[in-house]
């Protein structure tokens, strides 16, 4: 053995596993191999990237330590393991030909904003992939939303039916080239064709129905020719562009679905927007070309910059300043701007052809779900958008654009959807069984978990619509394919109304799986638990706008002392009636009415401003919330929240979720340091924050002559030091020093930071969202991480 | 026990118990009444807070639940029996009230009362006044209505406006202070489906008929029945929301109380499921007489997604409208 000019050469064989299939891995492996010399093989199957490698062992070593160090970027490596095995004496080092099975333990990974040596030959003109709208590496492009299937390969993706060219394919094939096995590799000789629709909005035809729907079928083209539409040899971009300048509203097809994009300049263009859009009110994105130009709009540091350019790029909601050069309608009444980077190689030559800010937002009517398969987009479309930015590459997976919100202690995320999922979790303690979890009802996700890691889905959306259902059970079969997971275990919410808990129940057919409900405000508790890789106990802080609690009320203001497997219910909101169910949601002003009354009686001064407002049906709605008919006992800070919205006059209905305590958080001054003073009752077991207080506080104050905006401030205030004075007893109860704030409400940076800051002037330590989002995004996580506990127990 | 509302819950309990214990054929059908040699059998209990109301009372109310359910069979209802447990010191004014709208109403549908029983428990046992019903008909036609007959293509038509009898009562519980020119839609509706069937006939039985099923949409209302009806024959049924007919009076009273007329409870309506060809015959037909006046086609059966009731929104969107587990709770959060 061993050649004798050195020391005695040794062979392993190694295993890595996680996101390393698509990301460059083999080559980055391949080129590690031949620096030091090894001989051996390097190749993919369905459990990762195995290795072969034989040399010195000092090189062998370097080796190993090479594999992590100098992955490529998108790589996530979560085992390594070495095995010895005899010498064989081979030479050179070769890829070998990916192997199948039927371990499904690959991990997909999350499409990927184009990197900086596509962006380059992007805008270079010498470069072949000169303006080719579908540049992109194994660095970089889609990857979660074209894969129908694993193995990560070609023809298990929508790019299947494209053959690559000649050059394309030696790119491919050299181990060397940054494009070595990138899937989705393309270029303009053989690639997917982009062209510019008519909408159909200008003459009496109708839609262009028909090459959207050829469009659906994949792309296979048996003669090979390029099936280029009306306007062959024009160019689509510059087109495209063209409309957007004139006020047009354009559809452009990204990676998760289709966009809708008008000149976030154009205060009419954006008006027309809204109005096309069936009584949109929620504020709109804005797409900029570059980092100056986000500059000029919002108030950046290193940490939102670094959000921004993130190879997610997500949209950031960033302060906006004064002055900015948008239009009103884009985001109204609000004092940030989300804004986004271009993310694909389409939006950056529309963004650096247009040169100004682009308003982007989800293409769909009001509360629709955004389309993504092309002739349902051109139907569904048609009457919103002037043009359709199209093209021929199938979306097979819908991922709405990712939120996050640029806050003090790093970001928090409003929605993890493009770019982060289906990157799995970190889970523990591991999930013993595998576990489906189904999450909640609206903003849904389900997340899928086995082992150590859960797989939190893109974001599904509100379920009681039937195309969010449909989206919701298909997205749980694609998902269980890809990852090859069978959950032996299925956790949901308690909510015996939700479309998710009639699924997971309708699962259950005997001995097939086990079913584990577990609480809503529980699941958010442990999804900020699990965050922080944490089990607790803890006391929890979950706010929202309402979950199905154990006593068949709806809470909402509640704090727990919860650790992953369980909790008891400590303390709450005072509660009211919700006066007529979902309309108390929709019309903050009921809540109001509620909140008043608890608060007043039948003392409430009758020139009340919110009260006049309302006339008779304010009497009327009193009477519904006494009498108790469909108006559920409430214990919700998001109802408190809507209450004072619609007392200060801000909102009395509500377009969408949230939009009255949203209107409430930006209405309030950041500076006010006074706080309305709240009294704690001890309620039986329950540790009760008297609302009524801060209720009758908000009405003095303003009826005193106080501005809404110190208003707002002092409530938010008020709220905060009452919610930390409960904490600090509980921690008095318990010796539990840990808070973890979880629920839809701590989207609420003004009432997060203040908690916070309040929590930690206590002495308590506080735990908030880092990877998922606090709403009801998270809920799903929260579920997989208290089944896996309770399965590790023995628990049912 | 928790299974009062008509929903999921209800059904989970009768599937659980009474499924359970008293197994059979033709009880396992759970249409609203039982068919064989030539006869139709049902049997009703009333309960209803308060016992009298705008339009009717328990009396007409027990009556006509039991016509209603042997014509939706496609029988002619013609013996009923009758069970009262009356509460100690339930005045007898009130009981002679509530015999006399019973006689009213049997005279109405056509059918004697020929039998009969009384209980009289302890006060506080009962709450004033509950009856049974139970009921006789006759199989003249030949039909086979049931909710496991529809068909892709086929129409849905209901009677008349909904939600009135729910929302009367509700309001007549006086803890809302509403005044509503409302009453209750309670009445026979034996003499509306022998327009209907005599129009387009019945079920696969002999004549070939384009009448597949009927039901009235008693507690759960319009979206109870159609769900059950989504279920039995593995159909979709999508409705059109702007198309389902509601009086002012109800959607007002509707808005307020957040509640979806959809779930209203109605005593005089029923649903049809019609073949497509024979819709607007059947529409008719209904209109023709005074109970059905206001009839409308409400939707169609589609064969996706199956078990599924769709309601298409005046904006376009496309809800779910489940089978509620118990009291309809928010769900949002
Ligand atoms: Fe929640
Ligand atoms: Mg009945
Ligand atoms: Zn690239
Ligand atoms: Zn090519």
């Amino acid at each position: 053995m061993g050649t004798g000019r050195g020391p005695a050469r040794i062979r392993v064989r190694i295993r890595v596993e996680g996101i390393v299939q698509g990301v460059g891995f083999r080559p980055h492996v391949h080129s590690l191999a031949r620096r030091l010399r090894l001989s051996g093989w390097v190749g993919n199957d369905d459990r990762g990237v195995f290795i072969e490698a034989e040399g010195e062992p000092g090189d062998v070593a370097c080796f190993r330590e090479g594999l992590r160090d100098q992955a490529p970027p998108l790589a996530a490596i979560h085992r390594v393991t070495t095995t010895a095995i005899p010498v064989r004496g081979d030479r050179g080092f070769r890829i070998a030909a990916s192997q199948g099975g039927n371990h499904r333990v690959t991990l997909v990974s999350p499409d990927v904003a184009t990197c900086d040596d596509c962006l380059a030959e992007l805008f270079d003109p010498a470069d072949r992939r000169h303006r080719h709208p579908f540049v992109n590496c194994t660095n970089c492009g889609p990857r979660f939303t074209i894969i129908r299937d694993v193995p990560y390969d070609r023809p298990a993706t929508t790019m299947g039916g494209f053959a690559m060219c000649g050059e394309c394919e030696r790119e491919y094939l050299d181990p060397s080239d940054r494009r070595f096995h990138a899937q989705p590799i393309c270029c303009p000789a053989c690639g997917p064709v982009l062209r510019l629709l008519d909408g159909g909005l200008h003459d009496d035809d109708p839609p262009p129905r028909g090459p959207g729907d050829s469009l659906d079928g994949g792309g296979p083209r048996s003669d090979g020719a390029h099936a280029r539409g009306p306007g062959d040899g024009a160019d689509p971009i510059g087109a495209a562009v063209e409309v957007l300048r004139a006020g047009g509203v354009l559809a452009v097809k990204g990676l998760g679905g289709y966009h809708l994009a008008v000149d976030a300049t154009d205060e009419e263009a954006t008006r027309v927007l809204r109005s096309r859009k069936h009584r949109e009110e929620r504020p709109f994105a804005v797409m900029v070309p570059d980092l100056r130009a986000a500059r000029a709009l919002c108030e950046l540091d290193a940490e939102a910059e670094r959000l921004l350019t993130g190879p997610q790029r997500p949209i950031v909601l960033l302060p906006r300043r004064p002055g900015a050069e948008v239009a009103g309608a884009v985001a109204p009444g609000d004092r940030r701007l989300g804004l986004m980077l271009p993310y694909t190689p389409v939006h950056h030559l529309l963004a650096a052809e247009l040169a100004r800010p682009c308003v982007l937002t989800s293409g769909n009517l009001s509360d629709e779900p955004i389309a993504y398969r092309d002739g349902d987009a051109l139907a569904r479309l048609a009457g919103v958008a002037d043009a359709f930015l199209t093209h021929d590459r199938p979306i097979h997976v819908r991922a709405d654009d990712s939120v996050l919100l640029a806050a003090r202690g790093g970001a928090l995320p409003l929605r993890r959807s493009r770019g982060y999922a289906p990157e799995p979790l970190r889970l523990s303690p591991p999930a013993r069984r595998a576990v489906l979890a189904c999450g909640a009802e609206l903003k849904s996700t389900f997340c899928l978990a086995r082992q150590g890691h859960a797989f939190v889905s893109h974001h599904i959306g509100d379920l009681e619509n039937y195309e969010t259902l449909r989206s919701f059970t298909e997205g749980i079969e694609h998902l269980r394919r890809l990852l090859g997971i069978t959950p032996g275990l299925v956790a949901h919410d308690l909510h015996p109304e939700y479309l998710s808990t009639k699924y997971a129940l309708g699962l259950e057919t005997p001995g097939s799986v086990d079913l584990t409900g577990v609480q809503h405000h529980h699941a958010h508790i442990a999804s900020c638990l699990a965050d922080n890789r944490e089990s607790g106990p803890v006391i929890g802080v979950a706010f929202d706008g309402l979950g199905y609690g154990t006593d068949g009320t709806i809470w909402g203001g509640e704090f727990l002392v919860a650790d992953l497997v369980g909790f008891t219910r400590a303390g709450r909101l005072a509660p009211v009636p919700m006066p007529g169910g979902t309309a108390a949601i929709r019309q903050p002003w009921r809540m109001a009415a509620a909140h008043l009354h608890a608060a007043y009686g039948d003392g409430l001064p009758e020139d009340l401003p919110v009260r006049a407002r309302h006339g008779h049906r304010w009497d009327e709605v009193v009477a519904v919330a006494r009498a108790g008919t469909n108006s559920p006992l409430t214990s919700s800070a998001g109802r408190l929240f809507d209450a004072v919205a619609a007392i200060l006059g801000l909102r009395d209905t509500a377009g969408y979720e949230g939009q009255a305590a949203i209107a409430l958080e930006q209405c309030a001054d950041p500076t006010e340091q006074g706080a309305y003073q709240a009294r704690i009752a001890d309620e039986g077991p329950l540790v009760t924050i008297r609302a009524a207080d801060l209720v009758r506080a908000v009405v003095e104050d303003t009826r005193a002559g106080a501005v809404p905006a110190r208003v707002a401030a002092r409530f938010h205030n008020g709220l905060a030091v009452a919610a930390a004075r409960v904490c600090a007893r509980l921690r008095d109860d318990t010796g539990l020093g840990t808070v973890a704030l979880s629920g839809g409400v701590f989207q609420n940076r003004l009432l997060l930071d203040g908690l916070t800051t309040a929590l930690r002037l206590r002495g308590l330590r506080v735990l908030t969202h880092r990877a998922v989002p606090p709403n009801d995004g998270g809920v799903s996580f929260g579920q997989a991480a208290v089944a896996a506990a309770r399965d590790t127990l023995g628990l049912p | 026990l928790a299974h009062g509302a008509g929903g999921r819950a209800t059904h989970t309990l009768i599937e659980a118990v009474f499924l359970e214990s008293f197994r059979n054929p033709m009880l396992e059908t759970l249409e609203d009444g039982a068919v064989a040699d030539g006869l139709a059998f049902t049997t009703d209990a009333f309960v209803v807070t308060p016992l009298f109301f705008p339009g009717g009372d328990i009396g007409d109310l027990a009556v006509n639940g039991t016509v209603n359910d042997l014509a939706m069979c496609g029988a002619r209802p013609r013996y009923l029996s009758a069970g009262f447990i009356l509460e100690e010191g339930f005045p007898v004014a009130d009981l002679r009230r509530v015999t006399a709208s019973m006689a009213e109403a049997a005279r109405r549908a056509g059918v004697w009362i020929v039998t009969g029983d009384t209980k009289v428990v302890e006060r506080g046992k009962a709450d004033g006044c509950y009856i049974t019903t139970s009921g006789v008909g006759t199989l003249d036609r030949p039909v086979r209505l049931s909710a496991a007959s529809a068909r892709p293509g086929d129409a849905v038509i209901v009677s008349g406006p909904i939600g009135e009898h729910g929302i009367t009562v509700m309001l007549a519980r006086g803890e809302l202070d509403i005044e509503a020119d409302l009453c209750s839609d309670t009445a026979p509706l034996n003499a509306l489906v022998d327009v209907l069937l005599d129009a387009c006939g019945g079920g696969e039985g002999g004549d070939g008929g384009a009448v597949r099923c009927l039901r009235d949409a008693t507690r759960g209302g319009v979206a109870t029945i159609v769900n059950e009806i989504a279920e039995a024959s593995r159909v979709a049924v999508v409705l059109d929301e702007d198309a389902v007919p509601v009086r002012p009076a109800v959607r007002g009273a509707c808005e307020l109380l957040g509640i979806d007329p959809l779930y209203v409870a109605c005593e005089g309506r029923m649903v049809a499921v019609v073949a497509g060809d024979s819709a607007e015959a059947a529409l008719a037909a209904l209109r023709s007489h005074p109970l059905g006046s206001d009839a409308a086609i409400i939707g169609r059966i589609n064969d996706d997604p199956p078990g599924l009731v769709l309601l298409r929104t005046s904006f376009g969107g496309t809800r779910i409208v489940d089978l509620l587990v118990g009291d309809p709770l928010p769900r949002i959060c």
